[in-house]
């Protein structure tokens, strides 16, 4: 089987307080055809009714999706992780969602998925960690980083809450900090 | 934190050999991304050091895989969670359910009871409650003697009350409970008609012909061979135009009966089977 829609590589976006704008500048003037699959994990209030998925769509220019659980992967697809689970890669590249215990006070949990990609697809995942006010992310990009991923923080000076990236950074000493706009080049070229 | 030792196919196949050999319980069709990291959590839970040593004491102590059962499957739940679910079953099932002399109502995977409790409420304010059946089943005898007992940590209780209005509940809410020290414990006249049992999604087959089913955010943790055997058997416990509920990123999409059921609310996941 050839699989054309079959996953490549994946990209990690993971974020929280003042990583919204982050994620709507990388979605925009998205190449029309891009062959990576790339899963967006954002910190949301729980039963805020949210049409995240829809504004990011607009954003974007194609669909960006909330998946149901056992969601075939595809490539050149944007996935949103919905509030309230957690999403994790499974078997034949489905996601699997998960409604337990939120971890860092956060479900989505951004630790949950980085390290369940990274032990699925090792080398061939990205993973970007951008503003936030917790220390979500930074175990997880350890986990991308052990299986041979890359893992690139927000450059803490640029960020509006540097938290995250900078509890990220202690725990994962020396990993790349980028600016937004290295960030956005970065995003833009790896996802073709 | 969350750096969980990771567990290889072959590990996680020899564990859930022994607790089918050992216990019965048949966990080989369970999402494999998700029961890893429940093993690994479980692991650290209780520092196990290594799969040997899992594999050592899940044989030798019953008491360990007790504590395994309950820590591996997930117990979340909440009364009223995701309340425009709630609304919709309100709305959209509950007038149906009223022309039926007597409503059977399958809640499976009932966990704790929370939403046994708000399924009772609703009935009773739609003057339902009387002729109303509800089979509450649980894989884990633990979570059903805490579903029987109806306590709740009053902690909760706040969350609970907002969903309950988010929901369209316009009554007291704090009327269908009463408060003890850190806990409250639900009018017991509500469960009256709930009967709470042990039954195993997995092994077991259909007990009964229901006008309602519901199963939230339990499919999750199966693969997609398991939850298309667990559609089937629904479809076969439900009265033909009766109602399935799901959980809200659950779907019928790789079911192959997806067709013989019709979608009430795409949204809140309900389904009703066509004949």
């Amino acid at each position: 089987m050839d699989g054309a829609g079959k996953v490549k590589d994946v990209i990690l976006i993971g974020g929280s307080a003042g990583s919204l704008p982050i994620v709507m500048r990388l979605l925009t003037g998205m190449p029309p055809d891009f062959s990576a699959s790339v899963i967006i994990i954002l910190h949301r209030l729980k039963n805020a009714a949210s049409d995240m998925d829809q504004l990011l769509s607009r954003i974007a220019g194609i669909p960006v999706e909330e998946p149901d659980d056992k969601t075939r992967m595809e490539r050149g697809r944007v996935y949103l992780a919905p509030a309230n689970y957690h999403l994790l890669a499974d078997e034949e590249d489905t996601i699997s969602l998960d409604y337990s215990e939120p971890e860092l006070h956060s479900r989505p949990s951004i630790n949950i998925t980085f390290a369940s990609f990274a032990a699925m697809y090792g080398s061939r995942v990205t993973a970007l960690l951008l503003s936030g006010s917790n220390s979500d992310g930074a175990a997880g990009l350890k986990a991308v980083l052990e299986h041979n991923g890359s893992a690139v923080i927000q450059d803490p000076l640029d960020c509006e809450y540097p938290v995250m990236p900078e509890y990220a950074a202690v725990v994962n000493p020396g990993v790349t900090a980028l600016t937004v706009d290295e960030i956005d080049r970065l995003f833009k070229s790896i996802v073709l | 934190m969350s750096e969980l030792q990771e567990i290889s196919n072959t590990e996680l196949g020899e564990v859930l050999y022994i607790i089918l050999q050992y216990y019965g319980y048949d966990f080989t069709e369970y999402s494999v991304a998700s029961l890893k990291r429940r093993i690994g959590r479980f692991m650290e839970l209780t520092e196990t050091r290594d799969i040997f040593e899992l594999k050592y004491k899940l044989i030798n102590f019953k008491e360990y895989f007790s504590y395994f059962l309950q820590t591996v499957t997930v117990n979340v739940t909440e009364m009223f969670r995701d309340p425009e679910f709630y609304r919709d079953l309100r709305e959209k099932v509950l007038p149906t359910l009223a022309a039926y002399p007597i409503i059977k109502i399958w809640h499976a995977g009932c966990s704790t009871g929370e939403e046994v409790y708000s399924m009772c409420i609703l009935l009773k304010e739609a003057g339902l409650l009387n002729r109303a059946y509800i089979y509450a089943t649980d894989i884990n005898p633990a979570n059903l003697a805490a579903a029987r007992s109806g306590i709740i940590p009053l902690s909760s209780m706040k969350a609970y009350t907002q969903n309950y209005h988010l929901s369209g509940g316009t009554q007291e809410f704090a009327g269908y409970y009463t408060a003890r020290y850190n806990n409250i414990i639900i009018d017991k006249s509500l469960l009256k008609n709930v009967i709470f049992s042990r039954h195993n999604l997995v092994s077991e087959s259909s007990f009964n012909e229901f006008q309602l089913i519901v199963c939230r955010n339990v499919l999750i943790y199966f693969n997609r061979a398991l939850q298309g055997k667990i559609f089937h058997l629904f479809y076969n416990s439900l009265a033909p135009k009766s109602f399935m509920a799901l959980g809200l990123k659950e779907s019928l999409i790789s079911s192959d009966i997806k067709n013989q059921f019709e979608v009430v609310s795409a949204k809140s996941k309900i389904f009703k089977r066509k004949m």
